[in-house]
């Protein structure tokens, strides 16, 4: 009698297995070779048949050794669902199954004593969201007429940078005309949609390509300023010198990388970015810091961020700030100054209980200089994080902005300190109405990142499918630095979804704009919102219907 | 849509003549209330006209809350007009006890008040009326202001006209500027003080239209202003807007369509005056209008303009002769009471426009 191994990892544990038909199967090893988590290997099967022809039983065994693609079963290997095997497999033979019964959560922490770690975003309740449960009910009918998406014109960009209040503009009449007679802090106008801080070492280089391209393009030809964050860690030196540079925006984090390649760069700089981004939290992993591991630190990422081939830590703190004081006289007035004051100077935070204390000690910055409250909120997307961060820490972003603009219109401030918002927009496949809403709730605009990823071709979902852009594994290229992965990679389609994307979001946008009667951002409109559930329109302080 | 007008002129006219202006035009809920501003007054008001002017309908409990307010603040009365009423029960009007327009003497400690103190006393005064009056629904105070009297009356304008007698022409209740509007707020519970025009500090404002950013203008006002309230009609934001830039930040006119309707941005950066029109899109963001609107305005001095939202999407004709000139939503309403004026100078303002009739009846076109 075999011996029953309880205790060992079997398949029966993982969230993942694979489900396989040795008939259709042509042993064409694409599926093995594929996989990049090792989940599947080529094996072979004894088999054991027995047979009667006779009238009478007279069975015949016959053995056979079949060979097989077979799951690999360890702590290491599992299959992560991402379902490359079923991609490539000509004959539908091989695909990943969901286990409802896996036990997987327990026992890799019970074999490894590690917090378990991986990528994408909170699986927790992903698919219960606040911006669902809302639609922009208010549309013009009769007292007011709708406007025509495609006929009328519409002005939608948002400021990035910060706004003085109208007593402190320094203008000054003369014969019948205003005159500014001081220089006022730098402001941009830019699409409301800002391609969220991903990372060349998060990100693939050719990922970071495809976006940098799609960004130059949605600009140069198609007439729409999306601005792009670099993400920490800095950019290639020749954008920094291009002309292109003027799109993007420069983040800067907790471990400073890239800084010095940039602030070299200067100089040579034909152009001004966008902005600067001070990281201080992401909405991912609120309050933790990020890794990036040596063996992702390819030669490329050494380049950019001037560093050894060693695991780069961004702690989850800036190291030399203590208060907000000093955020916004360190952090805040040395970046301006590094541009001259030319370049706004914003700041991301990850959405929290108290990011209304942040707002309003900002608005209240005596010094003009915090141009941006980026917000990122508990579904944002992340390379990698502990997984008990990602399901259990952070804040809904619906809410908190809200009561960040809340908080801006009770000082009378509101307008002042551009809200930007983040995290989980475009989840469900639609960010224009998810971009409305939080326009109408307070929003200047918002940023997405994992949508990008999603249009770039990334298998992964909200429901722990895939997940593995911490192992730098990931199998359609976007996360990884392995250039074997990053190959299968297509820049310029991936460039070509990305901007047909942001052309799409762009008409429909207007398709809401249009039938509620606006044509420019209804930014703090909430009385055009109307939700369907009692307790989100109590909270945000929108109609209810049912 | 409600109709709207202004009639302005170098000599002083009876509000007849704006009863005739708005008949011609009424259509649907037009017939639902007449509200009227009149401004440099004339008549009964002519020597009156640096004292102020309290404009009211109250109960007799309101009065006496309004008088008690008054002598506590020192002012003291100068000249009392109840005008004679006319009841039939065939009347179609909701009548208030008491109509009462007050000439007032400033309190004797501000003999030697500068202007400005002397203007927020006023304002300050009629808050606290209007805060008394609320409880109970005892009366509405419209305006409280030199030179000016403000009537506001629910039912039929044809009703309220016969109620106080104002179809009969005459020369002791006169104005060189008299806006008017006939119709109450129907979107909503129909409240006296929702009626155009509004008018605050020496600015009138009457509108046609919807304010789509209501809520946005509303919450961004509150917190400038004291006398930023009310906001029983989302029009009430275009008063305001008008008075913040011209009052408080003390702009020329010019810049009240580039705030109201901001210029989009692709066309700004290719203006000279970029830097202005920027720092004012930014600025004042929440101060933008958008939906269908007509606006018609006075200012302290006299000029009255008009312009529109950045589609056009509702009416406006500046018709007028040497003598007078109007501003209403149809030309049938000029038609009506200037006949034989030229009406090929009639001007229909675009979107851009800003069309400004001055003290000597000169009018000018701006581009914004």
């Amino acid at each position: 009698m075999a011996t029953v191994r309880v205790n060992e990892l079997s398949r029966d544990d993982l969230s993942w297995q694979i489900e396989y038909d040795t008939h259709r199967c042509t042993f064409c090893g694409k599926c093995v070779a594929s996989c990049p988590f090792g989940s599947i290997e080529a094996s072979v099967e004894k088999r054991r048949k027995v047979t009667s022809q006779g009238l009478t039983p007279t069975p015949h065994v016959k053995f056979e050794t079949m060979p097989i693609i077979r799951q690999v079963v360890n702590i290491s290997n599992y299959c992560r669902g991402c379902g490359i095997c079923e991609k490539v497999c000509p004959n539908e033979a091989i695909k990943p199954v969901r286990n409802p019964d896996n036990k997987f959560a327990m026992k890799i922490r019970g074999y490894t004593g590690n917090s378990h770690t991986r990528g994408g975003r909170s699986n927790l309740n992903s698919e219960d969201r606040a911006l669902d449960k809302i639609i922009v009910g208010r549309i013009s009918q009769m007292t007011d007429p709708s406007l025509d998406a495609q006929r009328h014109t519409f002005d939608m960009l948002a400021p990035l940078g910060r706004i003085l209040p109208p007593e402190q503009l320094p203008f000054s009449v003369k014969d019948g005309k205003i005159e500014l007679s001081e220089k006022t802090p730098p402001v941009r106008w830019v699409y409301p949609v800002i391609i969220g801080d991903m990372s060349i070492g998060a990100l693939s280089c050719r990922m970071w390509e495809a976006l940098s391209i799609a960004t130059a393009y949605l600009n140069e030809q198609a007439g729409i300023p999306v601005r792009m964050c670099s993400g920490e860690g800095g950019m290639p030196l020749r954008l920094l010198k291009s002309e292109y540079l003027k799109y993007f925006i420069l983040q800067i984090a907790s471990g400073h990388f890239g800084w010095n390649r940039i602030v070299a760069a200067m100089p040579e700089m034909q152009e001004d970015p966008a902005g600067v981004l001070i990281k201080i939290g992401q909405g991912a992993k609120p309050g933790d810091g990020g890794l990036l591991q040596a063996k992702k630190v390819a030669r490329h990422i050494q380049e950019i961020r001037g560093v050894p081939k060693a695991d780069l830590l961004s702690p989850p703190n800036h190291q030399g700030l203590y208060s907000i004081e000093e955020s916004v006289q360190k952090m805040f007035l040395s970046f301006n100054a590094a541009f001259k004051f030319r370049v706004p100077v914003a700041i991301k935070v990850s959405a929290s209980a108290t990011s209304v204390s942040v707002y309003n000690n900002l608005l209240r910055d005596p010094y003009n200089i915090v141009g941006g409250f980026f917000l990122d909120g508990v579904f944002g997307g992340t390379g990698a994080a502990h997984e008990i961060s990602l399901d259990h820490t952070g804040h809904p972003i619906v809410s908190k902005l809200r009561d960040c603009y809340n908080a801006a219109v009770h000082q009378g401030k509101q307008g002042q300190i551009p809200l930007w918002a983040g995290g989980g927009f475009g989840m469900t496949g639609n960010l224009a109405a998810d971009a409305i809403k939080m326009i109408c709730l307070g929003a200047n605009g918002i940023f997405t990142g994992k949508l990008m990823l999603q249009l770039a071709g990334c298998v992964g979902n909200d429901n722990g499918k895939c997940n593995a852009c911490n192992t730098g594994l990931c199998p359609v290229g976007i996360c990884t630095q392995n250039p074997v992965l990053t190959r299968r990679l297509d820049v310029d389609k991936v460039a070509q979804n990305v901007v047909n994307y942001f052309l799409s979001l762009d008409s429909e946008v207007k398709k809401i704009l249009a039938p509620i009667g606006n044509s420019s951002l209804p930014v703090g409109r909430s009385d055009a919102l109307v939700s369907t559930d009692k307790a989100i329109a109590d909270k945000l302080g929108i109609q209810y219907g049912c | 849509m409600c109709r709207i007008g202004a009639i302005k002129s170098k000599k002083y006219l009876h509000p007849s003549k704006a009863l005739y202006l708005m008949r011609s035009q009424q259509k649907g809920h037009d017939n639902s209330g007449f509200a009227m501003v009149m401004q440099d007054l004339g008549g009964m008001f002519t020597d009156y006209k640096d004292l102020p002017v309290l404009s009211m309908a109250c109960t007799d409990e309101g009065m006496n809350l309004a008088d008690n307010i008054l002598s506590a603040e020192g002012f003291t009365r100068v000249m009392q007009w109840n005008p004679e009423t006319n009841y039939s029960e065939n009347l179609i009007i909701e009548t208030m006890p008491q109509y009462v327009f007050l000439v007032l003497q400033y309190p004797k400690t501000y003999k030697h008040a500068t202007q400005e103190e002397k203007e927020d006393l006023l304002v300050s005064t009629r808050l606290k009326i209007r805060k008394a009056l609320e409880k109970e629904e005892k009366g509405f105070i419209y305006s409280f202001w030199p030179d000016v009297l403000t009537l506001k009356e629910i039912g039929d304008p044809k009703d309220i006209g016969l109620y106080f007698g104002l179809w009969e022409e005459n020369n002791y209740f006169t104005a060189k500027i008299i806006t008017a509007q006939c119709r109450q707020n129907t979107n909503y519970d129909i409240v006296r003080y929702a009626a155009h025009p509004f008018f605050l500090q020496g600015y009138t404002a009457l509108v046609n239209g919807e304010n789509t950013f209501f809520e946005k203008n509303k919450l961004f006002q509150k917190s400038l202003y004291k006398g930023y309230l009310g906001f029983e009609s989302d029009s009430q934001c275009f008063l305001y807007t008008l008075h913040y830039l011209s009052k408080i930040l003390k702009w020329p006119l010019s810049y009240y369509k580039h705030t109201i309707t901001p210029l989009p941005y692709e066309e700004i950066v290719r203006r000279e005056d970029k830097d202005i029109l920027l720092k004012i899109k930014e600025s004042l963001a929440h101060l933008e209008i958008n939906g269908p609107n007509t606006i018609i305005g006075v200012l302290p001095d006299g000029t009255v303009f008009t312009c529109c939202d950045s589609k056009k999407l509702r009416p406006v004709v500046v018709g007028g002769t040497d003598e007078t000139v109007v501003i209403t939503s149809e030309v049938n309403g000029i038609n009506e009471i200037i006949p034989e004026r030229n009406w090929d100078e009639d001007i229909y303002p675009h979107e851009r426009e800003t069309v400004i009739i001055n003290n000597d009846l000169k009018v000018e076109k701006w581009q914004q």
